[in-house]
């Protein structure tokens, strides 16, 4: 009997001003392969199917158990993670782009750095007096905790970005998953305190007015974040901001 | 002098904390990682981090952290420096709860604690089965508060290729490669704190993510670093097997509850939940009553090796065990483990809440790694300082489960801080070293990756890495004989001669990942061979290192630490004392209580 075969597609642009082109490899099976092995296979032997030399494809893969974030991407016309991807689970040929929603830079390297940005525009941490000796944190009840937690474990992979319509060339909007995290910083007991700061940085040009609620971010959240739920406990903290700001002026 | 400045290697755990603690005094710093630091190797740690804060009424002291400690790892540990660890954890979790860990809360609000192995008492703390993940998110949100100050300018997205050192041999900064644009640079600085984490890719498939390949201390091991106990290698009791990676199934999981076994009968065809109690073999409950399924992670693995190659008990078609969590109920697995099971789940298909789960032991962190003195957290390079998992100071010959997040944030606080000492107190800083110093350095550099990109060669970077990895852990890791040892070493001689005639089939200069492969690849290779070498001197039986034709520990002639040098391309061994002063010698074994 021959060897099962895996057929996989990939979008490559060896530099973002060049064109694209996409190569299909034939790669030899193996149960619980993920499209990470699939890109490893073809970097170990880089010969298109129809026997072209080709060069490794590059692409970004960390932890290689979805929690670093590293390996987005989209296969299968669904952004999500490279390793998490079990070939059994894939329809054949497998295609794998690169997210389109942030700058290219090799084949499926895209540059997210606009994320980590956003997180300092939103001031999205604890303010601590200092690392040394000061005795114990705030207590916090067991159910703060089982809704802060999940928040917490958003791997920053920028699927709920590439997925939002408003995500766009035309708008800045944060997204999805920073606004999940000025949430949680402003459910902690001391992060409360500096609750406001946060929900100033979401009230200008791609803050939370950009959301239209189309509710695809939770659909493709790979740690099954609620992020609808925080989008709208956002949208009503700025709201009450708003207003007490107008009514009252600034603190 | 003026105000010094710090370079930090490393994003993960100790490198961001030793950040935050250098920002803290005022001094800036640059700091390098591969990655976006948020995703770093420390996000895959995932049962907790030990401290003994005795919330639990179990009178357990720091004093108990640290016996514990010191006797899982054997005795190789030098002891103060344990002792001091012990001694701060339970403040250092105070600080990472002020930062915002999501750490499981008692109904009082109170921290939970867990137990883990190679202990009695409930002295991990968590936030569910992913707390490396939540401790590294709270120190890099840290540093992006630093960061926004200007305190901390980031350089991600470079890797480390070799320090800047001066004519006396002090280091006077780095050079490193930028992987979008290949360019190579030196950068100045009074002191540098390497925080560069594991080894895995070295064996292959490992626990371990695909940064953690070892090249920046074998880098710096090949200019003059020591580089200690480097044969201390852990292989964890239980992950996944894979194609890519092996997967960790978190140490919690027995912490909470759940039980290794194997079917009685080997050839056992009922459906595993068919098979009855008093037909499963608990086998570490068994052979280990007072700790069960929590013995140090050593001495599952070998009884792991023993019931699936020695007593061939495996599960049928595949060499593994059962790890059971399928009788906990639900929601405490929801609440208490959450992240390990839906690993599982996505990777393997099955539900580990009603099945129970297949695991193997898989290589998991190293022991050993870049000497470091007593009380600085300083190499014998001048102005080279290490924290993290990539140096060797606080684990002996076995580390305790969730020492870990723990040995890299105290290292990393010590780190910070002796550095900025050490710079403060320089004569004379980089800024005064000449520039010829910083060009010969990069010149060396720019020659090693042209060299490379140019080569004609026939072989291939991957195939070799998959060799390496092969020998590495049929011969190197949790069962050890020197003939196998010496074949090894030969072998990874071999490699090294086939590695000279590499050829890269990507000769482009943007974002070229074979280029740097290629390059760690070589430093893997020179690391190898410190591991195996150690592995074959050390002719006894201590902690993760186990050769059963030396089936004891011998104190009276191993109980030292293996320091290797390198000398023009030769790889020798020295052996220092092991600093002893505190808990008398013991005999080590986990079938009483201590």
């Amino acid at each position: 009997m021959p060897d099962k075969k895996v057929i996989v597609r990939v979008k490559r642009r060896q530099r973002p001003d060049e064109p694209v082109r996409w190569e299909e490899y034939e790669l030899r099976y193996r149960p619980h392969m993920n499209v990470i092995t699939c890109l490893r296979d073809i970097a170990e032997r880089p010969v298109t199917r129809d026997g072209r030399e080709s060069s490794p494809v590059s692409y970004e893969a960390n932890c290689l158990e979805e929690v670093c974030g590293a390996c987005a991407m989209i296969i299968n016309g669904q952004p999500r993670q490279a390793c998490s991807a079990l070939v059994d689970n894939l329809d054949q040929p497998i295609r794998i782009e690169p997210l389109t929603k942030f700058p290219l830079v090799r084949d499926l390297v895209v540059d997210r750095s606009k994320m980590f940005e956003d997180l300092k525009l939103t001031k999205c941490w604890i303010p601590i007096d200092g690392t040394y000796d000061i005795g114990e944190g705030p207590r916090m009840s067991p159910s703060t905790q089982e809704t802060g937690y999940p928040l917490a474990r958003c791997i920053t992979c920028g699927n709920c970005l590439e997925i939002c319509p408003k995500v766009n060339e035309h708008t800045q909007f944060v997204g999805a998953a920073i606004v999940s995290q000025v949430r949680l910083f402003n459910m902690h007991p001391t992060g409360k305190l500096h609750a406001a700061e946060r929900l100033d940085a979401l009230m200008g040009p791609g803050g939370i007015e950009d959301c239209d609620n189309a509710q695809n971010c939770v659909k493709v959240c790979p740690k099954g974040i609620p992020l609808t739920e925080s989008l709208a406990s956002v949208n009503g903290q700025v709201i009450r901001h708003a207003l007490k700001t107008w009514l009252m002026g600034r603190e | 002098m003026k105000q010094p400045k710090i370079i930090i290697v490393g994003g993960g755990l100790a490198g961001l904390m030793a950040t935050i603690r250098v920002a803290e005094m005022g001094v800036p710093v640059d700091l390098f990682s591969i990655v976006p630091v948020k995703r770093s190797h420390s996000v895959c740690a995932q049962g907790g981090i030990n401290a003994a804060k005795n919330l639990k009424g179990e009178g357990d002291s720091t004093w108990k952290h640290f016996d514990d400690t010191i006797y899982g790892g054997d005795f190789l540990a030098n002891q103060v420096l344990v002792k001091n660890m012990c001694e701060l954890a339970p403040a250092i979790i105070d600080l990472l709860d002020r930062m915002g860990v999501m750490f499981n809360r008692t109904p009082e609000g109170l921290l939970d604690f867990r137990r883990f192995g190679g202990t009695l008492y409930n002295r991990t703390a968590f936030a569910g089965a992913t707390t490396g993940q939540q401790l590294l998110y709270a120190l890099d949100e840290q540093v992006r508060f630093h960061e926004s100050l200007d305190r901390v300018k980031k350089f991600e997205g470079w890797t480390f290729l070799s320090a800047v050192l001066d004519d006396a041999g002090v280091a006077r900064g780095i050079c490193a490669m930028n992987l979008r644009t290949t360019e190579i640079r030196t950068f100045p600085a009074d002191a540098v704190i390497f925080c560069t984490g594991g080894i895995g890719a070295i064996f292959g498939h490992s626990t371990n993510s695909v940064v953690c390949t070892g090249s920046a201390q074998s880098a710096l091991f090949q200019q003059g670093a020591c580089y200690a106990n480097g044969e201390f290698i852990q292989v964890h009791p239980t992950a996944i097997p894979g194609e890519d990676k092996c997967r960790l199934m978190s140490e919690s999981a027995r912490g909470e509850g759940g039980r290794v076994w194997v079917p009685k009968n080997p050839g056992d065809t009922r459906r595993v939940k068919d098979i009855p109690e008093n037909e499963r073999f608990y086998f570490l409950e068994e052979w280990y009553p007072k700790y069960g399924n929590l013995v140090p992670r050593d001495v599952a693995t070998r009884a792991i090796h023993k019931v699936v190659f020695e007593m061939k008990m495996g599960l049928p078609g595949t060499p593994a065990v059962y790890l059971d969590v399928s009788h906990i109920p639900r929601d405490v697995l929801d609440r208490k483990l959450e992240g390990i099971l839906e690993i599982y789940q996505k990777f393997v298909g099955t539900d580990p809440h009603e099945e129970p789960m297949k695991v193997f032991p898989a290589m998991h962190y190293t022991m050993g790694g870049l000497w470091v003195d007593n009380e600085q957290q300083s190499t014998n390079l001048p102005g080279i300082y290490a924290a993290g998992e990539c140096e060797y100071q606080y684990h002996g010959a076995n580390r305790l489960g969730a020492n870990s997040l723990l040995s890299c944030i105290y290292g990393g606080m010590v780190a910070g801080p002796s550095a900025v000492r050490y710079a403060r107190n320089l004569e004379k800083g980089c800024d005064s070293v000449s520039s010829e110093v910083f060009d010969r350095e990069r010149v060396r550099q720019q020659d090693i990756t042209d060299g490379l990109l140019h080569q004609q060669g026939t072989e291939n970077p991957i195939t070799i890495w998959r060799e390496l990895g092969e020998v590495m852990t049929e011969n190197v890791t949790v069962i050890r004989y020197n003939a196998n040892l010496k074949r090894a070493l030969d072998r990874l001689g071999e490699l090294s001669e086939r590695y000279k005639k590499i050829n890269l089939q990507d000769r482009t200069q943007w974002s070229n990942q074979t280029l740097n492969f290629a390059r760690e690849l070589g430093n893997m290779l020179v690391l190898a061979q410190v591991i195996a070498l150690g592995a074959l001197e050390r002719n006894e039986t201590r902690g993760a290192h186990y050769k059963p034709e030396f089936p004891e520990r011998d104190d009276a002639n191993w109980l030292k630490t293996t320091i290797a040098r390198y000398n023009e391309g030769k790889i020798s061994l020295e052996y220092q004392p092991v600093d002893t002063s505190l808990i008398p010698l013991r005999e080590r074994k986990y079938t009483a209580a201590v």
